[in-house]
């Protein structure tokens, strides 16, 4: 901490903002977990030291530029390879094999964040020999992540994690063959990158856009309220197939909505349902 | 009259909450979080281990949890967890504060902001400063301060800097937690 002032704004203050931001720009945040809105925005005020709210609010309205980092700060981008390792051996042994039997496979990853996801996917399908006939659609609101998952590139550093994930998901290949290092870049090999589309969406506002057999959206809804979880919920039935899968984040859940009586957990519990009806 | 319990502890701490909770019984009517600095949430056992020391219902986190009296909710690893105005649970991914996440001063300020002074935080054992910023947040919003007695803290600096910093309506001790007001079931 230094010595600028901490400004914690009052929910009301809150309001004012996401209204300037829908009214001007077009993004919808109102729906959004206030606790966690509320804490990214202090967070960005005191972060770009701006000495008062007023300040803050008049550099939204009035600065485009601005608002596309506001954005990228609201959001929260965290992500890695093989996230959740149960999760992954459960695609590999569970997932996968079904969706094999499709002609065209394809997922969804709904806010990709930067694509470590969407390269652990292709990874297991390459691994499947599906990726050929996989087409993975990486989508997120944030424009400047997307521009990361195109150039398939992650911080060296982190892959003896990731490759120590990949193993104990399941993986017994050499993981560090699917990337070549350069400097303190892995880069991913070409091959991965071909079979991901990528497009911004903004799941508050934009609708469903293909029917898939896989949806995957972790750690995402998490920043939404209840409402928006459940329209988001009713957008992801609309866009799957039936028997089709929606994969959510390992503390998330469907309890909440009405729609989960369309839908049927795997059974060792992983947060993995399809759709049955 | 106080209606969440948040627990926060680092290194040495889970000792001492395993002697804490035959005092937290479902007749106090409190919700409880506990907030640990932790690794692996595959830990299933660690529940297990709580759920015996007490007939509270012991569960992992779980985003949009509404928090319940006579429910202890345990934060889960690389979580923060926060408090909404409807008093249910968002959970955050976001950058670890103090080398944590979950990190206990995101927990101890965000309830501070929906409980008030129907809030009561205890931080205990542990090697950093995390919960220290919440407690003065807790405290400014009158939420009750329990602070573990550091000369019998396994890892005394977190409790050491909360007095230093933050005060303390109520040392704990092993040997007083029957005069901790929150456990008297008449308060
Ligand atoms: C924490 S990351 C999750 C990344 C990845 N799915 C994972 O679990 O590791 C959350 C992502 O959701 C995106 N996001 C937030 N709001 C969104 C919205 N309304 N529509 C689409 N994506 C959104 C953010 O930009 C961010 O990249």
């Amino acid at each position: 901490m230094d010595a600028t002032r901490n400004i914690q704004l009052s929910d009301e203050e809150v309001e004012f903002v996401l209204n300037d931001v829908m009214d001007l720009y077009g993004y919808d945040f109102t729906n959004y977990s206030k606790a966690s809105l509320k804490r990214r925005i202090n967070r960005l005020i005191s972060n770009d030291r701006f000495p008062s709210f007023a300040e803050f609010r008049y550099r939204i309205i009035n600065d485009k530029d601005y608002f596309s980092r506001f954005v990228e700060e609201i959001t929260v981008n965290v992500t890695e390879m093989f996230r959740d390792v149960t999760f992954y051996k459960t695609l590999r042994q569970q997932v996968i094999p079904v969706l094999a039997t499709w002609p065209l496979i394809r997922i969804w990853h709904a806010g990709c964040s930067t694509g470590e996801e969407v390269y652990s996917m292709a990874i297991l399908l390459h691994e499947a020999n599906l990726l050929h006939k996989s087409l993975l659609y990486a989508t997120d609101i944030n424009p400047a992540v997307l521009q990361k998952v195109r150039e398939g590139v992650f911080p060296l550093s982190q892959m003896r994690q990731y490759s120590e994930n990949y193993i104990l998901s399941g993986g017994n290949r050499d993981f560090s063959s699917y990337y070549t290092a350069q400097y303190n870049a892995a880069k991913f090999d070409e091959q991965f990158g071909k079979r991901i589309v990528l497009a911004t969406h903004n799941l508050v506002s934009d609708g469903s856009f293909n029917e898939f057999q896989l949806i995957m959206c972790r750690n995402v809804m998490i920043y939404f309220d209840k409402q928006l979880q459940d329209k988001v919920l009713h957008l992801f039935y609309d866009s799957l197939e039936q028997l089709g899968f929606l994969a959510l984040g390992s503390k998330e859940t469907l309890r909440f909505t009405d729609i989960h009586k369309n839908f049927k957990q795997i059974e060792n519990k992983e947060k993995i349902w399809r759709k049955i009806k | 009259m106080y209606e969440l319990l948040v627990i926060g502890g680092s290194a040495g701490s889970l000792s001492v909450v395993l002697k804490i909770l035959p005092h937290i019984n479902r007749s106090l009517g409190l919700a409880i979080i506990i907030v640990f600095h932790r690794k692996n949430s595959e830990d299933t056992s660690l529940i297990e281990v709580l759920s015996r020391r007490t007939d509270c219902y012991v569960k992992e986190a779980e985003d949009k949890d509404e928090l319940q009296p006579g429910t202890i909710y345990l934060a889960p690893a690389d979580y923060h967890v926060l408090i909404e105005k409807d008093r249910s649970i968002t959970l955050d991914d976001s950058e670890k504060i103090n080398h944590s996440r979950p990190s206990i001063d995101v927990t101890f300020e965000s309830a501070a902001e929906v409980y008030n002074s129907s809030l009561a935080c205890m931080l205990l054992s542990g090697a950093n400063a995390d919960g220290v910023e919440g407690l003065i947040s807790a405290r400014k919003r009158g939420a009750l301060i329990l602070v573990q007695d550091p000369a019998t803290a396994e890892v005394p600096f977190m409790p050491k800097q909360a007095l230093e910093r933050v005060g303390v309506d109520f040392l704990v001790k092993e040997c007083n937690l029957r005069e901790c007001p929150i456990f008297k079931s008449d308060s």
